[in-house]
């Protein structure tokens, strides 16, 4: 179980999640939903440990790994080599692998710049699951991509067999989650 | 039916864009030269020589031995300064962006180093060198070693955050974020702060020369044509300086590609 119990999270005179708790099941895909600004992205840097809390706990598996909603890539490292960074020494030969989960075969010795939008996207998806962790935390994770592709990439990301916790605006990547959580803290719809 | 037309963007080559705007300057220098010549009464070439004399000079003196031993003395003895700059200057810069302590301990000293003039310097390490020959190149290393500080100091601190919050999230390690994130993004300013800092290089370390005088030295020579009242060679020798610049310039520009390996 995923928990999150009476956090607190304020950027200067803003309060973006107050007193705000929340239970996940560890399994499946989760997509949070709510509208722009509802504190979707602090809530997944939160469960990521990359975001200060004024006050509260949270229980999740350990190093989780996070897709930011930027893509964050680096101009001066190739595609092969985003995800050859990310990988221990005894595991650089499973780039190949993680290209082909994101369907960016051929595109290895290509610069970020020579990416199209979605193409960024799903390098830097494929570098945050290359990175491994006990939670996949995926914001925005489709943005760009078309959604037939995005479902193909979603199932093989379902098929790691780790919990993943997603925000997306896209209604066909939300549809195929196992379950939807408004960030109020109800369940809008399980499966 | 009408054939299609299409306009071409047509670009001088790259000879002609370096011809053209030599043939113009060397013009105007010859201009010059025969408007003073006329009005000092066939002397001119005290004041401003003409470019063929001037040529003719650097022809006379490429065949001594020494020019060429002051040429290599004083190249040497500027990118050794420059070098030792670049990396003191960007040692320290690393030092103090990274701990509090160096940045206040370094920082106004560096700053007191960039505010001190030329002249001073020279006549400082003059006093405590224990040759001459060692002035022009610390007197160039200081100059370059407060550009070095300021480029490199910017380029760390303008990284992007938000690249060094994914080397933190995707466990890159201090070693890995330093090569794949801090060096890349200092790069640009560290080549700007080489470029800067190679001009100031030869300007200061020349001057340390003419003050100095080393036996074997650009400078050396300009001072003795300038107390002979030889102008031509003064030219000539300025000449010498301006080429090696270029030469270095470029043989910099080339390491710099190269170690980019033509990266974007």
């Amino acid at each position: 179980m995923i928990s999150i119990s009476n956090i607190t999270v304020r950027f200067g005179e803003k309060t973006v999640l107050d007193r705000f708790s929340l239970e996940l099941p560890a399994e499946g895909v989760t997509a949070l939903s709510g509208p722009s600004g509802c504190g979707k992205t602090t809530l997944l840097r939160v469960l990521a440990g990359l975001q200060p809390m004024e006050k509260g706990t949270v229980i999740a598996p350990p190093n989780p790994v996070i897709l930011f909603q930027e893509n964050r890539l680096l101009p001066w490292r190739t595609v092969e080599q985003h995800i050859a960074d990310v990988l221990p020494r005894e595991r650089r030969g499973e780039v190949s692998r993680w290209l082909a989960l994101a369907e960016l075969e051929g595109e290895e010795k290509h610069y970020p710049a020579a990416l199209s939008g979605g193409m960024g996207r799903r390098l830097a998806l494929a570098r945050a699951l290359a990175c491994g962790g006990g939670l996949i935390l995926l914001d925005e994770p489709f943005a760009g991509v078309d959604a037939p592709r995005a479902a193909r990439i979603l199932e093989r990301v379902r098929s790691l067999g780790l919990p993943v916790v997603l925000s997306s605006h896209e209604r066909e990547t939300v549809a195929l989650c196992d379950r939807v959580i408004g960030l109020d803290g109800l369940p809008l719809r399980q499966t | 039916m009408t054939p299609s037309t299409t306009s071409r963007n047509v670009k001088p080559s790259k000879l002609l864009r370096a011809v053209i705007p030599l043939a113009f300057w060397l013009g105007v220098w010859q201009l010059a030269a025969f408007l003073v010549d006329m009005r000092t009464n066939g002397h001119g070439a005290l004041l401003l020589p003409y470019p063929l004399l001037v040529a003719q000079r650097l022809w006379v003196l490429a065949g001594q031995g020494a020019f060429w031993q002051s040429a290599a003395v004083t190249l040497g003895r500027i990118f050794g300064g420059f070098a030792a700059g670049v990396a003191v200057g960007a040692l320290v810069a690393a030092a103090t962006s990274a701990l509090r302590a160096a940045d206040w301990v370094l920082t106004p000293a560096v700053k007191v180093i960039r505010a001190i003039p030329v002249a001073s310097f020279i006549v400082l390490v003059l006093l405590w060198a224990p040759s001459s020959g060692w002035v022009p190149a610390i007197v160039s290393g200081l100059m370059v070693l407060p550009v070095l500080w300021g480029n490199v100091s910017r380029g760390v601190a303008q990284t992007d955050p938000l690249l060094l919050e994914a080397a933190r999230a995707y466990r890159f390690g201090r070693g890995k974020t330093l090569r794949l994130i801090y060096l890349p993004s200092v790069r640009p300013y560290f080549v700007s702060g080489c470029a800067t800092g190679l001009g100031l290089a030869w300007k200061a370390g020349v001057a340390a020369e003419v003050l100095c005088q080393p036996r074997l030295a650009i400078g050396t020579q300009l001072y003795r044509a300038k107390i002979t009242l030889e102008t031509p060679d003064l030219f000539a020798w300025t000449a010498v300086v301006i080429v090696l610049s270029f030469v270095l310039e470029y043989a910099l520009g080339i390491l710099f590609r190269r170690l980019g390996g033509g990266k974007p």
